[in-house]
């Protein structure tokens, strides 16, 4: 059989690699203010043209006509051919009704308006605040679930702790994502990309329980095995399914969103690819072996004595 | 009878239940107070339109008066109305905000002007019209023309009563109500006018509205009532007739009561309605969000595409890899896509782009439910049990699993619809609804419909090539 958990510890490792860097660079981000947080959070006006006619105004133009204007905090980029997104601080009612007409006049092109969004600074807050809410509330909910759903087998809570810290390094693998995303790709962190985090969320947990549900019935049928053995063999009973649910089935539907879907949805299939492999990913190699770990309260080990765990 | 066959009746039933709904021209339920069509709603993202997030202007912390705020959703729902766009939907959004959602209209400033003005209650003259035209003014909901600020402009535009009244009679016959909405009625008073307005009861029980004018009110109003006793005065708001009493007696002193049929709610709507002409909290928009028609439209067709072709790949994996089991699985899966599509048609659901997301993934989640049942079965079957066996015990083992990881996607689902619906995110509502249908169906097409196939089909399965036909 498979020995999974038996380097758990070169998982963790893993794990570490792909998440330390990205927080790293969102810590950067944070405390620099260039977070890029969409106008959701933040408030602000989003103007996403294009110009219909051959003129290709450079940003910079763009930008001195928001300023001239009056509209602070302006950013302008190019996005296609003649489409451009133009961000900036919440316009005022009488300058957004005008300010189509001024862009068509000023570079003398029909302009096609493809988005164009304004959220007040107040709301953009709560939004912030309550969806951060949102989530730890989601997440305090599935551990008392699951530890209902587990009361029959010893430590039910440990199973709902574990499955929430894997979904917890999930959720940090997306937002290193994004925050790599936001420098090379311009992704911006928005209410899709909130959405795609907690289907992320939502289906790692969804996983786990799957895993954990393996382990629950084996503890009845294996009482003598030792625990370690007993979690090992349940993921390695698990793994077919597991690969042929992720891999074969949902990962082949978002890759086909990512690849030819929509410009508007290619966003978010990409980062729920990647969330909703992690979440299988951790069932295995994060979820599973914390379980264990804590089983045999290996951190007593970590310091002092210079044992190898497992 | 037994659970297999009840089981299939079940399915039966409610896959035709489901084609009823889904086909094209589906007639709906056409009978019953409320006739019931079935359509297939888009939203905004796909078809291009505004959506706009109004928020009460009063200090964050502030208590709500949540009747106030009911009604000043009526008052912009009535208004928007106005507006003639299809299927826009004006929803309270937690106790300080009202999302408005017009898909389709492509005059985004227009909309919002709209919905900025303040709401207008005017007291008008329907003397010239005879009991049935009120009735077919009433009934039609269509907004009428009155002269309130129109006298300056240009008087001569207005009929004369007199004239109103040729018109109209000559015309009944043909369209009644053509005439009606472009003839310009006479504004005897305004809202500004109204002191106040309550709901009272009569010595015989019946509920009426009690009101009081201002000084200048009541001079213009019993000048009015004492010439037209028994003529009908209409009150009016924003062009729209919310009421139309008639005039029993002279009312001196501006103080009279609205009596009528009343219920106690339809009384207590008027007298809101009277008391608060312009809006009962004052509005901003905090958020719009326009989507022009051809980026929502590009967007769903490549993503429908995209769908289909992972959809197919899906479907070649299934019956390549877990073959019989495959086969029943995708058939099952189909079943599942009908009867969400139906639910969507029915209820009905909104879709957006997040919502189609939501479908997509809560499809994966049937997948899967199938995949654990079908490993299952292969494992039980390499155990060397026979299939019948494998079979129950696979259902039996992989239950709890599907149900207890599907309950935590329903909460989470529920989280979000919370939150989607109390900040007016329409993406995240939008998505956790079709997400927790998925889930709910998923349920039943995995642990009955596959079941019921699974056991029909095996029933009177005689080869033991487990191998070539479940793919070990």
């Amino acid at each position: 059989m498979i020995n999974i958990l038996g380097k758990r510890y070169i998982f963790f490792a893993v794990s570490a690699i792909l998440i330390i860097p990205g927080l790293i660079l969102l810590a950067i981000q944070a405390s620099r203010g260039t977070l890029p947080l969409a106008i959701d959070f933040t408030g602000g006006s989003l103007l996403e043209v294009k110009f219909e006619s051959d003129v290709q105004p450079q940003p910079s133009e763009i930008v001195s006509l928001y300023t001239e204007l009056g509209v602070e905090g302006v950013t302008a980029q190019t996005t296609g051919e003649g489409t451009y997104v133009i961000r900036s601080s919440p316009l005022e009612d009488e300058v957004r009704a005008g300010l189509v007409d001024a862009l068509s006049e000023r570079f003398d092109s029909e302009v096609t308006v493809l988005r164009f969004e304004t959220v007040g600074p107040t709301i953009g807050r709560q939004v912030t605040l309550n969806a951060l809410m949102a989530v730890g509330v989601a997440a305090l909910l599935v551990i008392i679930y699951m530890t209902y759903a587990f009361r029959r087998v010893p430590n039910a809570l440990r199973y709902g702790i574990c499955a929430i810290l894997a979904m917890v390094h999930d959720v940090a693998v997306v937002l290193s994502l994004v925050a790599i995303g936001g420098i090379f790709w311009g992704w911006q962190i928005d209410a899709l990309f909130l959405t795609a985090l907690l289907t992320v969320i939502g289906f790692s947990v969804q996983d786990k329980i799957v895993v954990f549900d393996r382990v629950r019935e084996n503890t009845n049928i294996y009482r003598r095995l030792e625990f370690e053995k007993l979690v090992n063999h349940s993921i390695v009973q698990t793994l077919g399914r597991s690969i042929n649910t992720q891999l074969m089935t949902v990962e082949f539907i978002l890759l086909a969103l990512a690849l030819f879907g929509g410009v508007t949805l290619r966003e978010f299939a990409t980062i729920l690819l990647v969330g909703l492999f992690m979440g299988t990913y951790s069932s295995i190699f994060i979820a599973a072996p914390t379980l264990v770990m804590w089983e045999n309260k290996e951190w007593r080990n970590w310091f002092g004595r210079n044992q190898t765990p497992a | 009878m037994s659970n297999t066959n009840k089981s299939l009746i079940l399915i039966v039933v409610v896959i035709m239940l489901a084609i009823y709904i889904v086909v094209p021209n589906s007639p709906g339920i056409p009978f019953g107070e409320n006739p019931k069509e079935f359509v297939t709603r888009l939203g905004l993202d796909l078809v291009g339109g505004v959506q706009a997030l109004l928020e009460a202007d009063l200090p964050a912390g502030s208590n709500i008066n949540s009747e106030a705020m009911r009604t000043a959703t009526t008052i912009v729902e009535n208004r928007v109305n106005g507006l003639g766009v299809n299927e826009a939907v004006v929803q309270q959004a937690g106790d300080r905000r009202i999302v408005v959602e017009l898909p389709g209209e492509t005059d985004p400033e227009a909309a919002l002007a709209v919905l900025r003005q303040t709401g207008l209650l005017e007291f008008v003259d329907f003397s010239a019209l005879n009991d049935q035209e009120i009735q077919t003014l009433l009934n039609s909901q269509t907004k009428i023309k009155t002269d309130f600020g129109l006298t300056e402009e240009d008087a001569s535009i207005q009929p004369t009563p007199s004239a109103t009244e040729t018109i109209t009679t000559s015309e009944t016959i043909t369209n009644p109500l053509a005439s009606l909405s472009d003839t310009v009625f006479h504004t005897i008073m305004t809202g500004a006018d109204l002191k106040t307005a309550a709901v009272t009861t009569n010595q015989a029980n019946q509920y009426e509205i009690s009101f009081e004018l201002t000084d200048t009110g009541a001079d213009i109003f019993a000048e009015h009532t004492a010439a037209h006793i028994g003529d009908v005065l209409a009150i009016v708001l924003d062009k729209e007739i919310i009421s139309a009493p008639g005039i029993n007696d002279a009312i001196p002193d501006g103080r009279g009561v609205i009596s009528g049929s009343f219920d106690q709610e339809s009384a207590n709507a008027l007298a809101v309605q009277l008391r608060y002409g312009s809006l009962p909290i004052p509005l901003v928009v905090v958020e719009t969000r326009t989507v022009g028609p051809t980026l929502g439209q590009d967007s769903l067709q490549k993503s429908m595409l995209a769908g289909l072709v992972g959809f197919i790949i899906v479907v070649l994996f299934m019956i390549i890899y877990y073959r019989l089991s495959g086969l029943m699985a995708v058939l099952s899966i189909l079943i599942y896509a009908l009867i969400v599509f139906a639910i969507f048609r029915g209820v009905p659901v909104t879709l957006t782009l997040a919502g189609i997301a939501g479908f997509l993934l809560s499809t994966g989640s049937a997948l899967d439910a199938n995949i654990l049942i079908f490993e299952r079965i292969k494992e039980e079957l390499r155990a060397g049990k026979n299939l019948k066996l494998s079979l129950d015990l696979a259902f039996k083992r992989a239950r709890p699993a599907i149900i207890d990881s599907n309950i935590a996607t329903l909460i989470t689902c529920g989280i979000l619809f919370w939150f989607g619906s109390t900040f007016g995110a329409t993406i995240v509502k939008g998505f956790s609804i079709t997400l927790a249908i998925g889930v709910v169906v998923s349920l039943f097409t995995a642990l009955v419909v596959t079941r019921t196939m699974m056991t029909l089909t095996l029933s009177n399965f005689k080869s033991t090539d487990y191998a070539k036909w479940f793919g070990i």
